[in-house]
């Protein structure tokens, strides 16, 4: 086991193109740490740079106390779960895990320790015989993951290893994959493009935009502590509601927009140093779905605000209620980037229902029988506003803030 | 199709039948009458292959069976009057070849010629197309593009020079000059074939084979010879039946020491009449060796070795 350090890499490809830019980053000894992104950000790259199948066109990798950025990959002691799994088809499952331990010289008797020890884990024992064609897709997955753990490497690379499986699958995988690191504790690093995916496996999340770094943290400061516009709308589901607001101070501070005004609590700005800077001026202010309720059902203390439910999504246990907001939505270079991320390869997956207005979600319990079309107040938990600087996209007040390049430089 | 007629297909059958055939669910019912249209179709279509296979084998059946009959028979009546007098068939055209020295030496010569320039063939080519598809060197791809290239020059343009070549070097009229002859003419389109193939093998298959620990030695000889399996048997059986059946290049690159089986057969054909007992059992001799080749490859075409691979 072995912690890995990127220090200041950048991967430049023919025809100047910066896939990733100056990224450092430390993942300690036995850390899960998951790079996330929408495609192209550069994560796939960062993760082939550290295996060796990508040159690093500057800075250092370390594995251990290595720097290993001119060993070959098979000389990294790392292990790499591919996307689509990628198995030998001409070998059975048996001799697919045991492929990598022949070619390092390990002895028979060790081989077949360590495969069967492998299969069991994976619950694979009865396929052993198998070719890979006859296998499931969960199943190849599991393979894919066995032949990097019979290896027992420093580190696990995987590569969107989830992807290709259907949904309930990928749920269930998830799960086997976190008891699974539980129990190896061997450092992890796993790229993926999917949010909770992060969220879910990760010690730590690294957000990556366009090859440059975003935030790196646990997943729950992620989400409390956006550092940019980027990172708060990229995590949480459903996504971040912005709007451009004026902050007064009318009887006590407030944000002023689409003829709403919700009080600033005074905690606030002791939290977000700088905020109080902004009297008088533009801001982006963001709420979370989950941080709204339906009024009846809410907190006496939280701010209200009325609104017309365009549509609901009822989930059994909670309701998402969208309106629109009269206000327009927040043009910014970072939330564009997500708009254009969401709707990838579709064209018009996302119907523009009313022109011009922002569309929120609210995020309201089960039991406030919130019908589309109906008039209903919201009650929002004003502690939990996020402010955002209007130009840099960045999180107002925000310890790591000065950190993040601003967009799109 | 009409409504009655498909109620009556559908109705529920009676005398409790309820079978897999006729129960509810299952595939789509289709009506009596398509039923019958695609199975007489379906029939229709296999006795018009039948007929033109039979076809096509008439001329093959008939050097058959002439090599089966006498000089005098051959010479007097063609090859169909034996089925009117079936005691004709004689294998003493096989046993008179077998003593021919120019035959049998011809045969061994065939094989000597064959077998290296096809082996050659597939070792060299099956390196260079992994070398083109999958290492990066400098100026791979012009080098490929030259290949190709070369794919359109034909043989004829190498005659005067390479038996110049081969006069300076003595190997005119030998067994090597003629292997080389055709090895290097078979290099062009065996390259092109299995780079194509091995360049459809997925990119993470090496790279999870380099991860493994594989040089680039052990994933050729591990991972991308078992996988090209079908483009090798096809280019092994190609490149077999081209210089085995080859009559040109032989015929100017080989003496009559070297000379291949056809060279031998053609040299049979007189100005007046041909030896047909001579070369019917011969051209056949010639014919079963490919054949047999043939089928002992043909189970490496079966689609799908890449199954389960990926995705």
């Amino acid at each position: 086991m072995a912690q890995i350090v990127l220090d200041n890499v950048d991967k430049v490809y023919p025809g100047a193109v910066r896939a990733v830019d100056g990224l450092t980053l430390e993942i300690k000894d036995g850390e899960f740490m998951v790079l996330v992104g929408p495609s192209g950000c550069g994560k796939s790259t960062a993760l082939r740079m550290i295996a060796g199948l990508e040159d690093i066109s500057a800075g250092t990798v370390s594995i251990g106390d290595r720097v290993v950025n001119d060993l070959a990959p098979k000389d990294r002691d790392i292990a790499m779960v591919f996307q689509n799994y990628a198995l030998y088809p001409h070998m059975t499952v048996e001799q697919n895990l045991a492929f990598g331990l022949q070619l390092r010289g390990t002895p028979k008797p060790e081989i077949k320790k360590r495969v069967a020890e492998a299969a069991k884990m994976l619950g694979l024992d009865q396929y052993l015989k198998r070719k890979p064609a006859a296998l499931s897709g969960g199943q190849r997955q599991r393979v894919a993951m066995g032949r990097a753990i019979v290896r027992e490497p420093q580190a696990y690379l995987m590569d969107e290893p989830l992807s290709n499986l259907d949904a309930k699958l990928r749920v269930s995988m998830r799960a086997s994959l976190n008891q699974l690191h539980d129990r190896l504790g061997v450092t992890t690093v796993y790229v993926t493009h999917d949010q909770i995916e992060a969220m879910t496996l990760g010690h730590r999340v690294c957000v990556l935009r366009e090859g440059r770094l975003q935030q790196v943290d646990t997943p729950q400061r992620l989400f409390d502590n956006p550092v940019n516009l980027f990172v708060a709308g990229f995590i949480g589901s459903p996504a971040m509601n912005f709007v451009t607001a004026q902050l007064v101070r009318d009887g006590g501070p407030h944000v002023a927009f689409a003829g709403e005004k919700l009080p600033v609590p005074e905690e606030t700005f002791a939290g977000k140093p700088g905020l109080d800077g902004y009297f008088g001026r533009e801001v982006i202010v963001g709420v979370r779905p989950s941080d709204f309720e339906d009024a009846a059902h809410a907190n006496a203390r939280w701010a209200r605000i009325p609104v017309h439910t365009s549509v609901t999504e009822e989930l059994g246990s909670e309701i998402n209620v969208i309106f629109t907001i009269d206000a327009p939505p927040v043009v910014h270079k970072d939330t564009t980037d997500l708009a254009q991320d969401a709707t990838e390869g579709e064209e018009d997956a996302a119907i523009p229902l009313v022109e011009d207005k922002a569309l929120w979600t609210a995020r309201v319990n089960a039991r406030s029988h919130v019908r589309p079309g109906q008039d209903i107040e919201l009650a929002v938990d004003t502690n939990n506003l996020h402010f955002f600087d209007p130009d840099s996209g960045v999180a107002i007040g925000h310890a790591a803030a000065h950190a993040v390049a601003p967009a799109g430089a | 199709m009409s409504n009655t007629a498909t109620n009556a297909v559908t109705a529920p059958p009676g005398g409790g039948r309820l079978d897999g055939r006729n129960g509810l669910g299952g595939a789509p019912r289709r009506g009596v009458a398509s039923r019958i249209i695609n199975r007489v179709g379906g029939g229709v279509v296999q006795a018009g292959l039948v007929v033109i296979a039979l076809f096509w084998l008439l001329p093959t059946f008939g050097l058959f069976i002439a090599s089966l009959r006498s000089e005098t028979d051959n010479s007097g009546s063609g090859w169909w009057q034996i089925f009117t007098a079936p005691a004709q068939l004689t294998f003493g055209n096989y046993s008179e070849l077998l003593k021919n020295d120019t035959i049998t030496s011809a045969f061994v010569n065939t094989v000597l010629i064959t077998v290296p320039a096809t082996i050659l063939v597939v070792v060299v080519a099956a390196l260079a197309a992994y070398a083109f598809a999958w290492i990066e060197f400098p100026g791979r791809d012009w080098l490929f593009l030259v290949v190709i290239g070369l794919l359109v020059v034909p043989v004829q343009v190498g005659f005067i020079p390479v038996a110049r070549m081969f006069g300076d070097v003595g190997l005119f009229g030998t067994i090597p000059g003629v292997v080389l002859f055709h090895t290097a003419f078979g290099l062009p389109f065996a390259i092109f074939l299995l780079r194509n193939y091995f360049a459809g093998i997925p990119r993470d298959l090496l790279e999870a084979a380099r991860m493994d620990g594989g040089t680039e030695w052990t994933i050729f000889m591990r991972v991308i010879m078992p996988l090209g399996g079908p483009a090798i048997a096809s280019l092994t059986i190609f490149q077999f039946l081209w210089v085995w059946n080859d009559l040109l290049v032989a015929l100017i690159f080989a003496s009559r020491d070297s000379q291949p089986l056809t060279v031998a057969i053609q040299q049979q054909v007189r100005q007046f009449g041909s030896n047909i007992g001579v070369i019917a059992p011969g051209a056949f001799l010639s014919l079963i060796v490919p054949l047999i080749v043939f089928f002992a490859f043909q189970r490496y075409f079966v689609q799908g070795v890449m199954a389960g691979s990926v995705k």
